[in-house]
């Protein structure tokens, strides 16, 4: 290889770089999966001991198991709300912590029109979902909100993966596929929810921190 | 092989000047300050080398005033994405002539 040549291939190699740089958010950082996962399985966890049973060797519904109990001073609705909301918030505060990190690491901008564009296109169809699944509730069908929140999240992440780590589109369909099969073995909704949310979210955020950031 | 070698664009023989192109084909509306930062290239640099891609129409220009600070923004024109297309399927090309 000569000299002229090295010096086009080192060109087209920092186009391609500028090119993949300047249009993904590349910052979202590995560990802020890990924690996110981490939270939904402690939410899970909760709900379980709230309701007095363990995963998978339950063939009653578990939301009708939930109308009988009160524990801990609280009725069941509140108590689901509170440990829902609880494991979004703690997932989303880890998660900005652990990206903002990253991103401060590498002398990289967090606020701009990137991240934006990327909040934008994961909204679109969280937001949808989760009215969606405010009209399960309201109508009373309680069983088909677990799956629905899997194959909109899935959704969410298919779509912002173009503005961010490529990696984040095969969660998306490993979600999406978990939802529907969900929505086929309803009455395990929780135990979906708790792989969907928790297990793959941990599996993908080492997997993305291995590839990602203990290297560089 | 000199027909081929004729066809790189002169415009874009420089390592700045590529890399402002590369970030204008995949954005749209770049301000000046997010190409200084991704570049790594002074004001100074960075301003002469734009003007080289305007004054080939490559480049257009924006200025407007956001919270009242002056703000500069770029994009590629369609003969810029052009040209720079045509720019990189001619290294392509001379990559894959040479033995």
């Amino acid at each position: 290889m000569n000299a002229k040549q090295n010096e086009h291939l080192e060109a087209l190699q920092q186009i391609r770089q500028l090119m993949e740089r300047s249009s993904r958010f590349i910052s979202l950082s590995g560990l802020s999966g890990v924690a996110a996962g981490m939270w939904a399985l402690v939410g899970a966890a909760v709900v379980y001991s709230y309701l007095g049973i363990s995963p998978f060797n339950h063939r009653r519904i578990y939301y009708r198991q939930a109308l009988e109990v009160e524990k801990w001073g609280m009725d069941y609705r509140s108590f689901f709300v509170l440990v829902a909301f609880s494991v979004l918030l703690l997932a989303l505060t880890s998660g900005i912590y652990f990206t903002t990190r990253k991103a401060r690491s590498k002398g990289q901008r967090i606020w701009d029109p990137l991240t934006q564009r990327l909040l934008l296109n994961l909204a679109i169809p969280l937001l949808t979902g989760g009215l969606f699944c405010l009209g399960f509730y309201y109508h009373g069908y309680i069983g088909f909100i677990a799956p629905s929140t899997l194959v909109f999240y899935g959704l969410a992440l298919v779509n912002a993966s173009k503005y961010t780590l490529n990696d984040i589109r095969y969660l998306g369909i490993m979600e999406i596929i978990l939802g529907l099969l969900a929505l086929f073995y309803l009455g395990y909704g929780l135990e979906f929810w708790a792989i969907g949310f928790g297990v793959l979210h941990i599996l993908y955020g080492t997997v993305m921190y291995f590839k990602y950031e203990r290297a560089a | 092989m000199k027909h081929i070698s004729t066809r790189l664009n002169q415009a874009f023989d420089h390592r700045v000047r590529l890399g402002i192109m590369s970030i204008l084909m995949v954005n749209d509306w770049v301000e000046f300050t997010a190409l200084k930062e991704m570049l790594e290239v002074t004001d100074g640099r960075l301003a002469s080398h734009i003007k080289a891609l305007e004054k080939e129409n490559y480049v257009e220009v924006r200025k407007r005033f956001v919270s009242r600070k002056p703000n500069t923004s770029y994009q590629a024109t369609e003969l810029g994405k052009k040209a720079f297309q045509e720019h990189l399927d001619a290294i392509e090309q001379l990559l894959k002539d040479m033995p």
